[in-house]
């Protein structure tokens, strides 16, 4: 049998990778705290628990509250340097677009460590202006990663041609580079907005007294009780992840295909 | 006719990129009205030449006038000169419409006057009803109108064409070249064009720049600068020249003596030899169409030789001849029309063959 085994380690490979997100759901609805087989029944008691913590509200709102701004700053970072390294020459490209795009393969317990003890010595209290810090590092490459992609695929000459024509570089920008740009702006956004807010070990690191959601989430697991709220809440956010994920990958071919270049690369 | 008006002037232009040297002294005048083309193989600073005029490059010597105003320090959105990019440059994300009346902009014009500028521009290039449709969705003849009529719409005193034609197929390549020639006495813009293609460069211009790495070889209008080339290279790049080793004998009151291998003694007028001594030694050279084939018992206009046939390439139309002339070494090419009632030659017949002293060109 011809692939056989590659079939079966295929479906390994998934079961073993989507297991246990499949529990989250499962157990989210079952109508026990206990997390174990048998089910017992249907219920949604703990999506309702989940709307009424003061505690988890705080968490959430401080969350998308670190996720925008984060990926606010890190796309407009990104625009930056995706500009500069697709558009100009200048001394040491190659070795600071290598810096800049470390932060993706360093141990994030490091930079969580390192920023600690930066902040601490220069006597900044923490805050969530320190985790959004942590996030934008973390999350910059990202957004360049994505936003380079978007702004090599456009052609230098459709910048000349609307100075050509009369307008200023900035009116080009706007009019020429930002329209066709945008999608991958849109995408880098929902990326590091993702990355941003399911953030764990920057943020329990940098956050203070404040806590973000997967901060308050790991709180939780001292208490059984509250592990089926964790699960209703679980659910919601792969969902949510999943939906964002998509939408960002959707721009960013649609801006491909708008710029009339070819796909060379991606997330999904 | 009247000598035109300069429209454009290069006084010793340099351009470095580094150490590397693009432009190396260009000093030209461009009329005004004029069909130009900047002819020349890649990396000779054509392009370069091109984008100086736009504003796209500065330069780093010299000066570029337009209409009698130094261009220095007047950045491209301020330069009476619009482009026609090699990739056309087209806005994917506007419509026809929106990507032709691009530079009206600034204009300040009202809706209505601003839809019959568009309407005005896109006529002229032959794309009537195109005003909404994408961009995106048109074919490389229609990219090119579009190219044109958005260029075109803000009246520039001179249009710049990189390349417009290259990315074209043969066929709409030749109709694009008379619609070119066509468009531009219509509008009696001055046109510049950038091409490495001779045969386009010599169809459309009124007069040829040939440009070899950074400097302009041999500037004049096409006849001259098929007949009369005046390096071996400006000949051996505009279609083919064949070349026979020469000995110039003596010069006096405007002709030159010369021996030339297969030709025997001549007297050349002095207008024959346009270019300055090269030091690779003399040599006549000869358009493969200005010696003919002698039928049996035909007689020469003007001069005799005998050649041995050692080539034939039947093109329908033409047949080429590769024929060695008695008393020179190497075979040079003859082209002959091939008229009905006569037979084509074989390769090893000798033949008779008519040439004339004022059809050649003398390089030394």
């Amino acid at each position: 049998m011809k692939g056989g085994w590659f079939k079966v380690y295929a479906i390994v490979y998934l079961v073993f990778l989507y297991a246990p997100i499949i529990l989250l759901p499962m157990f989210a609805f079952n109508d026990a705290t206990i997390i174990s087989f048998p089910l017992t029944g249907f219920s949604t008691r703990w999506f309702e628990e989940m709307l009424d913590k003061p505690a988890l509200s705080l968490a959430v709102k401080n969350s998308l509250f670190i996720a925008v701004t984060s990926s606010i700053l890190a796309t407009t970072l990104g625009v930056f340097a995706a500009r500069a390294s697709t558009r100009y020459r200048f001394p040491m490209k190659a070795g600071l677009m290598g810096l800049i795009m470390l932060p993706l393969v360093l141990p994030e317990i490091i930079v969580a460590v390192s920023l600690l003890v930066v902040l601490l010595g220069l006597g900044v209290s923490l805050s969530l202006w320190t985790v959004i810090l942590g996030h934008v590092l973390i999350c910059t490459p990202f957004c360049i990663a994505i936003l380079s992609s978007a702004f090599q695929s456009l052609d230098q000459s459709l910048e000349e041609a609307a100075y050509d024509l009369g307008e200023s570089a900035a009116s080009t920008f706007r009019l020429i580079i930002l329209p066709l740009v945008m999608p991958g702006i849109i995408s880098s956004l929902l990326i590091s907005f993702t990355i941003s807010l399911d953030e764990f070990i920057i943020a329990f690191f940098l956050a203070g007294t404040e806590p973000t959601l997967p901060v308050y989430i790991f709180s939780q697991f001292r208490f059984p009780q509250a592990v089926p709220v964790i699960m209703a809440l679980g659910t919601v956010l792969v969902c949510l992840s999943i939906v964002l994920l998509t939408i960002a990958e959707y721009f960013r071919r649609r801006g491909i295909a708008k710029a009339g270049g070819k796909d060379t690369g991606g997330f999904l | 006719m009247t000598e035109k008006p300069t429209m454009i002037a290069f006084q010793d232009v340099q351009k470095y990129y580094g150490d590397y040297h693009a432009l190396r002294g260009i000093t030209a005048t461009i009329r005004a009205g004029e069909f130009f083309s900047l002819l020349g193989p890649s990396g000779c600073g054509k392009t370069t030449l091109l984008r100086t005029i736009a504003g796209f490059e500065g330069i780093s010597s010299g000066a570029v006038m337009i209409d009698g105003r130094n261009m220095e320090g007047v950045p491209a959105n301020q330069r009476p000169t619009n482009m026609v990019f090699q990739s056309y440059a087209i806005f994917p994300h506007l419509s026809v419409g929106e990507n032709v009346g691009f530079g009206l902009r600034r204009a300040g014009l009202s809706k209505a006057e601003m839809a019959s500028r568009v309407g005005e521009a896109l006529d002229m290039v032959g794309l009537k009803d195109y005003g909404d449709r994408a961009a995106h969705a048109l074919s490389g003849g229609q990219r090119q109108r579009v190219a044109l009529a958005r260029a075109l719409i803000l009246k520039p005193k001179v249009l710049l064409l990189d390349e417009p034609l290259s990315a074209l197929d043969k066929k709409m390549r030749e109709q694009m070249q008379v619609e070119l020639i066509r468009l531009q006495r219509q509008v009696g813009i001055t046109f510049i064009l950038v091409t490495h293609d001779q045969e386009e460069a010599l169809v459309m211009s009124d007069r040829i720049a040939v440009m070899f790495e950074g400097e302009i070889a041999q500037l004049a209008d096409p006849e001259s600068l098929y007949r009369r080339p005046n390096s071996r290279k400006v000949a051996n790049f505009i279609g083919t020249m064949n070349f026979l080793p020469a000995h110039i004998l003596g010069e006096s009151g405007g002709q030159i003596e010369v021996e030339a291998k297969g030709f025997g003694n001549l007297t050349l007028a002095a207008e024959q030899a346009p270019g300055a001594a090269s030091g690779e030694g003399a040599s006549v050279g000869f358009r493969p169409e200005t010696l003919t084939i002698l039928f049996e018992g035909q007689v020469a206009s003007d001069r005799e030789a005998m050649a041995v046939i050692e080539e034939v390439v039947y093109f329908g139309d033409m047949t080429y001849y590769d024929v060695k002339l008695d008393g020179s070494d190497a075979p040079v090419r003859i082209s002959m029309r091939n008229v009905f009632g006569r037979p084509v030659l074989d390769i090893g017949m000798r033949t008779r063959v008519a040439w004339s002293p004022g059809a050649l060109v003398l390089f030394r």
